[in-house]
């Protein structure tokens, strides 16, 4: 499918608006946003590639006409308007609340299971100090996680806790992560839930 | 034109200009007005006063008496709106203890509202954008993001919660963070507008001897500017700010495209950015935190090298 969006002269953020609806009406297909001023096509291009879209930009006569490319709808089931306020879920050690241990290894391989058919996903789930133990080898957990990550959560390993712990090499799933991106993660969210 | 009086004027692109008038007494004169930053006439009126009044804060002055200054399509727009808008202006001038005396209103195509504010300071308390020394700490006192919330708010993005929030953030005076300051004592001061964090963080040191060193990461702003960014709901002065700037700037590699929005994202009615010597730092921060000014925080220093640039961590 295709469709054109002419955001010539319209004010921020109109054009974005526009490419937005455009973009939610075709599903999937390419849809060609013609601006006339380095803002939009700046802002046009970040939130197609916001969207999981590709973008290509040309320059004629004064004008931006760009591509965009809606392939396979992207991983994250995200509908745009739930773009912002999403929630991160903090995990900071191996077991779901102190008392016996294993016990605690049940309960936490319960909650990420339940959490796979869940409705609404959290944005992020991220691991930091013994919780790295559950996104590394040996962790029975990693079922729920790829489960998770293929619905299109992202999940992060403290990238400063795998080395502490050796685990760098085996970590099985999803990414490393600093503690700028981990902080900025927990103040961009819109809640936060620590277990 | 040399006048010897004249303290401040307009080389250094500060917030006010000042006028000695004795030994112990200048007097300082500012003049700010613009568009609707939001729908709602009242608290239009309240950002435009406060947004007035701020650059009489952050030359460490004390605002007495003000004008309003009125643009108003009078045939097409029902006056009530400019009732509201003024009440709003007034309130808040009441609020910082400042007198209105008077206005001037001119019919225009497009509205518009604002403040000529005249304050008094003593000539030698003026603190003016540069004067910042090597050492210095500097603290914001509002978070950033109101101009990228702006955005997403105008295109019916945000949510009302986060609208009321940066609507009252903007009509927020800077009085009790400019008095707090001009206790304690501080070498330099400006206040976060139009040119965003960094655009007026180079106006305090381009073609000086210091340099600042600010941490990305201490820097407050709102959250959900963070996402709006991303998906490009940033208005064209965070562009503009950052071409205009970018070659004073030194970032670091690892700091998000989205992030530098926020740090050049033109503000209304920001917070003040202080430049305070490295013993009082502590001192005033915690006054400002007991005094209400609860965002107010270290963000980074002054250092002597690189000279006139600003290096992001």
């Amino acid at each position: 499918m295709e469709r054109e969006v002419d955001a010539r002269g319209l004010a921020c953020p109109q054009p974005v608006l526009n490419t937005k609806k455009a973009l939610e009406e075709i599903g999937e297909g390419v849809v060609k946003v013609i601006v006339n001023n380095t803002t939009a096509k700046d802002n046009v291009k970040r939130f197609a590639e916001s969207q999981g879209c590709s973008v290509e930009i040309e320059e004629k006569g004064g004008d931006f006409y760009l591509t965009v490319v809606k392939g396979e709808v992207p991983e994250a089931e995200k509908k745009p308007e739930e773009a912002i306020g999403k929630d991160v879920i903090l995990i900071c050690t191996d077991t779901l609340g102190t008392g016996d241990k294993r016990l605690g290894e049940i309960l936490m391989k319960a909650f990420l299971n339940t959490l796979v058919d869940t409705e609404p996903k959290p944005a992020k789930l991220v691991f930091m100090n013994n919780g790295v133990k559950l996104t590394t080898e040996g962790s029975e957990v990693l079922d729920a996680l790829e489960a998770l990550e293929k619905k299109g959560v992202e999940i992060f390993s403290c990238g400063t806790c795998l080395d502490y712990y050796r685990l760098k090499e085996k970590l099985q799933i999803g990414e490393a992560t600093n503690m700028f991106d981990t902080v900025k993660s927990l103040v961009g969210a819109a809640k936060v839930i620590g277990i | 034109m040399n006048d010897p009086n004249l303290l401040v004027g307009m080389e250094r692109a500060d917030d006010a200009g000042v006028y000695k008038l004795s030994d112990d007494l200048a007097v300082i004169q500012t003049i700010d007005f613009f568009t609707p930053i939001v729908d709602n006439p009242y608290m239009f009126g309240q950002i435009a006063a406060a947004n007035a009044l701020s650059d009489v804060y952050a030359m460490g002055g004390k605002p007495l008496i003000a004008l309003n200054v009125v643009c108003f399509p009078v045939k097409t727009m029902d006056i009530s709106v400019l009732r509201e808008i003024l009440k709003g202006g007034l309130e808040k001038m009441r609020e910082a203890g400042v007198t209105l005396v008077g206005g001037h209103s001119v019919e225009d195509a497009e509205l518009k509202y604002g403040l000529s504010v005249m304050g008094t300071v003593h000539p030698n308390k003026i603190l003016t954008n540069t004067g910042a020394k090597i050492g210095d700490c500097l603290i914001l006192t509002k978070p950033l993001g109101t101009g990228i919330i702006n955005t997403a708010i105008k295109g019916g993005m945000a949510t009302e919660d986060s609208a009321t929030k940066v609507t009252n953030c903007m009509a927020g005076l800077n009085k009790t963070a400019s008095e707090v300051m001009q206790e304690v004592g501080a070498n330099a001061c400006t206040d976060i507008t139009g040119f965003g964090l960094l655009g007026h963080a180079c106006e305090m040191i381009q073609d000086s001897d210091v340099g600042m060193i600010i941490y990305a990461s201490s820097v407050p702003f709102f959250p959900e500017a963070l996402e709006f960014a991303r998906m490009g709901f940033v208005p064209g002065g965070t562009y503009r700010n950052k071409e205009f700037r970018m070659k004073l700037i030194e970032a670091d590699k690892k700091i998000p495209e989205y992030m530098m929005d926020i740090l050049f994202d033109p503000q209304t009615s920001g917070g003040l950015l202080i430049s305070v010597p490295k013993e009082k730092a502590d001192k005033l921060l915690g006054r400002l935190r007991k005094e209400k000014v609860k965002d107010a925080v270290i963000i980074g220093e002054v250092v002597a090298k690189p000279k006139g640039k600003v290096v992001l961590r």
